[in-house]
């Protein structure tokens, strides 16, 4: 998997900053306009599945590599359970126990912004992983019939 | 013909098709297409359960009238429920095409009335 | 109504190319059709969230079946497959329709839910609705009933694309395998 021309590459270049800002964008605000945890995640994971496809699996691979993944998911996915566990604090599992200072404000939404961050890292890590898996682990049977990526 | 249910009837008719491929088709890439098109009748099926005429997207914002709000939106609950569906279809399919690729691996064909010997 | 009902005759085309389609490519690309279309469905029924969500999620189908597909050779079979199993699956999916269309008679109306007779009654919906900007502060229903109401709904819905990875995982690896 060697990456693809220049000209993919410099567009990758251009176009990535602004891909990753928007999934943030989507998962910051999701409690006041469309978007959320899921739908920034996996736009998350587009963007790094751009970067693998463009650039090839040698140039990013400090970046997002099996392990990485594996460990952000893991880390995504505890952070939603200890958001909800700290809700026994306010007396019940998922309890939203944060002061809400007004409404259609940034931090209105008590925990519901955290746990979109939460979610939102747990699921581009997994979609970035299962592409990961696909792509990189390849077995001994390399030489498909027409089977170089 | 009702044309009020008309539109649960087109929905029902995707679930339709993707159950035929489901079971008629014997590539294992049709099989995984199939899958995905029942997800969507079911989805669509779902999503039309909630709507009322001429409603309103269930977000608020700073200058909208409350009752107004209150009587032209449509049922927030589907919607959250379609929005986990959605996500976890995507997982399966992405644990269907890895086991596609080891079934292609092994026996070099996506047929699957090839794959007869279910040895380790 | 009407934009609605091309719409989905539009979803059913593609799934039938889709379906019906010889080569691999076709199959993937119509599949494609299908959830943009389902996409600008969603978005006319007032859920612009499932509409971002359904092209995303779209796109990355997509690639992975692209990724499954397209670089395997399709050693094709179509031509000897079984017309009794073809015949027995029209059947059975006529039979579906043919069930579904006698119970949709029950049902209430296209546009007509059971929350919209009167906004004040204690369903599901309107309990949301009524008390879930004061009690959440998310102007966002959806996000509202997702991540607070239903909290539960998306643990469980992470449990599973957890277990889908890890799935995938020990599908795809080679380490730990000493049969070649």
């Amino acid at each position: 998997m060697k990456g693809m021309t220049i000209i993919v590459k410099e567009v990758t270049t251009l176009v990535i900053g602004f891909i990753l800002l928007y999934s943030i964008n989507l998962i910051l605000t999701g409690h006041l306009t469309p978007g959320g945890g899921f739908v920034g995640g996996v736009m998350l994971a587009c963007g790094f599945i751009l970067m693998v496809l463009s650039y090839g699996k040698e140039k990013v691979n400090s970046l997002i590599s099996d392990r990485s993944t594996t460990v952000w998911d893991c880390s995504g996915a505890f952070a939603f359970l200890v958001i909800a566990l700290l809700g026994y604090f306010a007396g019940d599992f998922f309890a939203n126990f944060f002061a809400q200072p007004g409404n259609f404000r940034l931090f209105s939404g008590g925990t519901i912004p955290l746990a979109n961050i939460a979610i939102g890292i747990k699921v581009g890590a997994c979609m970035a992983g299962a592409f990961i898996a696909l792509t990189l682990f390849r077995g001994p049977a390399e030489s498909f019939p027409g089977g170089k990526l | 013909m009702n044309l009020q249910t008309l539109p649960f009837l087109l929905a029902m008719i995707v679930v339709a098709v993707g159950l035929y491929a489901v079971v008629c088709k014997k590539n294992l890439i049709k099989i995984i297409v199939g899958i995905i098109i029942l997800d969507y009748g079911a989805n669509l099926f779902l999503m039309l359960t909630g709507y009322r005429e001429n409603g309103l997207a269930p977000i608020r914002t700073a200058n909208m009238n409350a009752d107004n709000f209150l009587n032209s939106s449509v049922d927030p609950v589907p919607q959250a429920l379609i929005l986990t569906s959605i996500v976890i279809g995507l997982g399966t399919v992405a644990l269907m095409t890895a086991l596609a690729i080891r079934i292609y691996e092994k026996y070099e064909t996506f047929d699957i009335s090839e794959i007869k010997q279910l040895k380790g | 109504m009407a934009i609605l009902i091309v719409l989905s005759l539009f979803v059913i085309l593609a799934a039938i190319v889709a379906v019906e389609a010889k080569d691999l490519l076709s199959t993937v690309i119509s599949i494609g059709a299908a959830g943009l279309m389902l996409s600008v469905i969603f978005l006319m029924l007032g859920a612009p969230d499932l509409a971002i969500t359904q092209v995303v999620v779209e796109v990355l189908c997509l690639v992975l079946l692209i990724r499954t597909a397209i670089l395997r050779e399709d050693t094709t079979f179509e031509a000897r497959r079984d017309r009794f199993i073809v015949a027995a699956g029209l059947v059975g999916a006529g039979l579906l329709v043919a069930v579904a269309y006698a119970a949709l008679q029950a049902m209430v109306g296209f546009g007509n839910p059971l929350m919209a007779a009167d906004p004040e009654s204690l369903t599901l919906a309107n309990q949301y609705l009524n008390h879930g900007l004061e009690k959440t502060g998310a102007a966002n229903y959806v996000m509202a009933v997702l991540l607070d109401f239903r909290a539960y709904d998306t643990l469980g819905e992470a449990t599973v694309i957890f277990c889908s990875i890890i799935g995938v995982y020990a599908v795809i690896r080679k380490v730990g395998k000493t049969t070649t």
